[in-house]
């Protein structure tokens, strides 16, 4: 597969979603709703769960499977109240010490009017800034769609992993060749100069780890033991880690 | 004389990046009335005669607000490089250089507002749109990292078009480094202003921008995450009156005030002595 053809199968029908992962991964998950501000947003589906024996506060991008289930959760693109939600249950985990796990797949951000008004730019930056210094240990994984400031958000981690057949960047490949070259079918050639696969990205030192697809058990022993290990670091060194991971980014 | 020529566009000085010694008058792109050089600098680059805003260069802008030959520029020498090898981008970025004489798109340092100390940075919209890559990301983080260091506050004038393609997932990730060190300097107890200017979107909104304890914004500013268009066009309706200006943005509680050009420096000195005082 090229570069533009893992990013259209992230896109795909058929493919596993947030929930599916969970359902894999967390055992006894109760799903908890609501930003207690605003709404519910259901392109987030967050909640609690155990990951072996460890417990876990869990948020996922969820986009759904068929039309329905697709038009229900916004075809996982969250407005300002989902990452608001996903931030009030982050919180909570670094009140009760628990770690956060990430299932992102979204192709970004809600675009529209409500979503301007109820402040998307403020959302995701309240996400960077207050997951930068959670006193709780964060992993964000990439399932299928990194797509942009809305990924972002829910990956200001401890460590960033991406599914082998995922993708994660700044613009889709279809706006950067037409912003750069007025032409969308040039989006293989964006896809391939924009360095979105996981290979690339581990590459370049951006992401921690490459995860073979279809093995769930596989995936959940490496990330109970990746929160076993974020776990018994000392908070203040944990922190102080997450900051030198992004600060060292370009420099 | 050949017809093409009456159809040219006028240059203005601002558009063209640099003062042109011979054009005198610049042609307001509102009214099109003609201002001498002169009188706009007076005005501060708000046409005296329709109110329009002029886009205004990062060292102007550091010129119009900061005290006079107060300001010091740290982390001059920062220059891009196309990391990822991404295709036209080294000649986007010699263009850039050439059109805003400038290394980057943001310029950082230490200055004094009406006498009180403050570290200061202004991004510039001629270098490709005011976008955030690696070096703006960087130049940011270093002046708050300094500022916390230094127990300053630190002032940004934003103008951006949000995350710059050409440095891919390096790009993006600037706005969570960013935003790491505004939170450190904000743990610390360090105040920071932001000043919002037209326009400022993307990433660069959905990072720093919106992190201010006191968010200011200049009067008809576009200030939003994604773009008029992707939004028309995805939704497939017009936008409404006043949409995504500072005035609505106001409206919706993500500013606190909308400061005429001509008050920002004397609103945001006092602001500092407030500040000042009560962290003594």
């Amino acid at each position: 597969m090229n570069d533009y053809e893992i990013v259209t199968a992230a896109r795909g029908d058929g493919r596993l979603c947030a929930r599916d992962y969970i359902d894999l991964v967390v055992k006894d998950f109760m799903e908890l709703h609501g930003d207690r501000l605003y709404g519910d947003d259901k392109a987030i589906v967050s909640g609690l769960g155990w990951i072996g024996d460890i417990p876990v506060t869990v948020i996922g991008v969820q986009k759904g499977k068929s039309l329905e289930e697709r038009v229900e959760h916004n075809f996982g693109s969250a407005h300002p109240e989902g990452y608001r939600k996903a931030l009030r249950l982050m919180k909570q985990a670094e009140k009760f010490r628990r770690p956060v796990l990430c299932f992102v797949d979204t192709a970004g951000a809600y675009c529209g009017i409500d979503a301007e008004e109820h402040g998307q730019g403020r959302a995701i930056a309240d996400n960077l800034a207050q997951m930068s210094d959670l006193k709780t240990p964060i992993l964000s994984i990439v399932i299928g769609e990194g797509g942009s400031g809305g990924a972002l958000a829910l990956s200001h981690a401890d460590r960033i992993w991406m599914m082998e057949d995922a993708y994660f960047s700044v613009v889709s490949p279809e706006s950067c060749a037409n912003i750069l070259w007025k032409d969308t079918k040039r989006a293989d050639e964006a896809a391939n100069a924009l360095a979105l696969t996981a290979g690339k990205l581990y590459k370049l030192g951006l992401i921690d780890r490459i995860c073979p697809s279809g093995q769930g058990k596989e995936l959940t022993m490496q990330i109970k033991t990746e929160l076993q290990e974020l776990l018994n670091t000392p908070v203040d060194e944990l922190v102080e880690a997450r900051y030198r991971k992004f600060r060292r980014v370009g420099y | 004389m050949e017809l093409r020529s009456l159809f040219i566009k006028a240059n203005n000085e601002l558009e063209g990046g640099g003062l042109r010694p011979r054009s005198r008058k610049i042609t307001c792109r509102k009214c099109q009335s003609l201002i001498s050089v002169s009188r706009m600098r007076k005005s501060n680059f708000v046409c005296p005669e329709c109110g329009y805003y002029f886009p205004v260069r990062a060292r102007r802008r550091i010129l119009m607000i900061t005290d006079k030959r107060s300001f010091i520029e740290l982390d001059a020498d920062l220059e891009s490089r196309n990391i990822l090898d991404f295709p036209g981008y080294d000649e986007k970025i010699t263009a850039a250089i050439e059109k805003s004489r400038e290394k980057e798109g943001v310029i950082c340092g230490v200055a004094t507002i009406q006498g009180f100390k403050t570290c200061i940075f202004a991004m510039d919209s001629n270098f490709m749109m005011g976008s955030m890559g690696a070096v703006v990301g960087e130049k940011i983080t270093r002046l708050f990292e300094y500022a916390t260091s230094h127990k300053l506050p630190v002032l940004g004038v934003t103008v951006s078009g949000g995350a710059r393609m050409q440095e891919g997932m390096i790009s993006l990730m600037q706005m969570s480094k960013v935003s790491a060190a505004v939170k450190r300097h904000s743990n610390k107890g360090g105040l920071y202003i932001v000043l919002l200017t037209n326009p400022t979107t993307g990433g660069v909104d959905a990072s720093f921008a919106m992190l201010g304890d006191i968010t200011l914004a200049e009067p008809g500013a576009r200030v939003g995450f994604a773009g008029p268009r992707v939004i028309e066009k995805s939704l497939n309706q017009a936008l409404p009156e006043g949409f995504q200006k500072a005035e609505r943005v106001l409206e919706c509680g993500f500013i606190d005030e909308i400061v005429p050009r001509s008050d920002q420096k004397d609103y945001i000195g006092r602001l500092l002595e407030l500040h000042e005082v009560s962290n003594e």
